[in-house]
């Protein structure tokens, strides 16, 4: 059961944040969104001080509560973790959203869109996880 | 203003995704391991978060507009087309193949690691790509 806790909070403060950046600035939190705007629309401002706090948010909160930083996956490809970035780029400007555009603003204003989006990209995750788990033996 | 507020909250949110397990590739593997040896955890962030998106974010909405802009930037497609679903397919490959997705990727950056800035570089990469190769339809607008 204990296990559930800090997942459990850290998704209401999540959850808390895309809420208040939607009443008070009228924005979606979604990360892939802000992530291309930053560097490509004209209004850059706020989404580097957006980012800029999403670092400084992890930082701070191992600094604070002395959770240990997840260990690096050394053992990985580059060519592996390359292609997994570009995939993630490529998909999530493709289909206008990821994990929080999709899963948790647009499901949170009831969005059929980004509930068809969500299945599909769950799935396909955990497709890939068992195909290169188990059908290839484990490589990350 | 309103510029601090959003700085506010990316650490909120920063704060919330280290806090979760989700800025860990080896939990978020574990959690889309589903067929084999399945770590729910992080089914209990989404649970959190929608949790509080779904109480406010429908009232939020209603809202004539935001409490410090003038309009709410929201998506205006409403359509469930190819694009949504290859995109959607795309990103979880990616997402599967490595553990990351954007937002836990650039706050994974807190960490130093070389592999978690070579991800982000070939996220935006991507992103690019979509872009030149005229897979987008949406339009930056602000």
């Amino acid at each position: 059961m204990e296990q559930f806790i800090l997942p459990t909070l850290g998704g209401l403060l999540i959850g808390i944040a895309s809420v208040l950046l939607l009443a008070t600035l009228g924005r979606v939190a979604g990360i892939s969104g802000i992530v291309w705007g930053a560097i490509a629309a004209p209004d850059r401002h706020w989404r580097w001080l957006f980012l800029i706090g999403l670092v400084a948010g992890t930082a701070l909160m191992h600094i604070t509560t002395g959770i240990a930083i997840p260990a690096e996956h050394t053992d990985a490809p580059l060519l592996l973790i390359t292609l997994a970035g570009v995939l993630v780029g490529l998909g999530t400007r493709i289909g206008n959203g990821c994990t929080s555009g999709h899963g948790i603003c647009g499901l949170g204003r009831l969005s059929v869109r980004s509930l068809v989006a969500t299945s599909v990209f769950m799935a396909t995750g955990v497709i890939t996880v068992a195909v290169v788990r188990h059908l290839f033996g484990s490589i990350v | 203003m309103r510029a601090w507020l959003a700085l506010l909250m990316g650490l909120v949110f920063g704060a919330g995704l280290s806090l979760s397990g989700m800025t860990s590739t080896v939990k978020v593997l574990g959690f889309l391991d589903v067929l084999g040896d399945w770590d729910p955890d992080l089914a209990f962030v989404m649970g959190g978060a929608l949790l509080v998106s779904l109480s406010a974010t429908p009232w939020i909405i209603t809202w004539v507009r935001p409490l410090l802009a003038d309009a709410f930037s929201l998506p205006a497609t409403q359509s469930i087309d190819r694009r949504l679903i290859t995109g959607g397919a795309l990103f979880g490959v990616g997402w599967g193949l490595w553990g990351y997705c954007p937002g836990p990727a650039v706050a994974s950056l807190a960490y130093g690691y070389q592999s978690t800035l070579i991800f982000c570089v070939a996220m935006v990469l991507g992103m690019w790509l979509a872009g030149k190769l005229h897979l987008i339809t949406s339009r930056l607008n602000d």
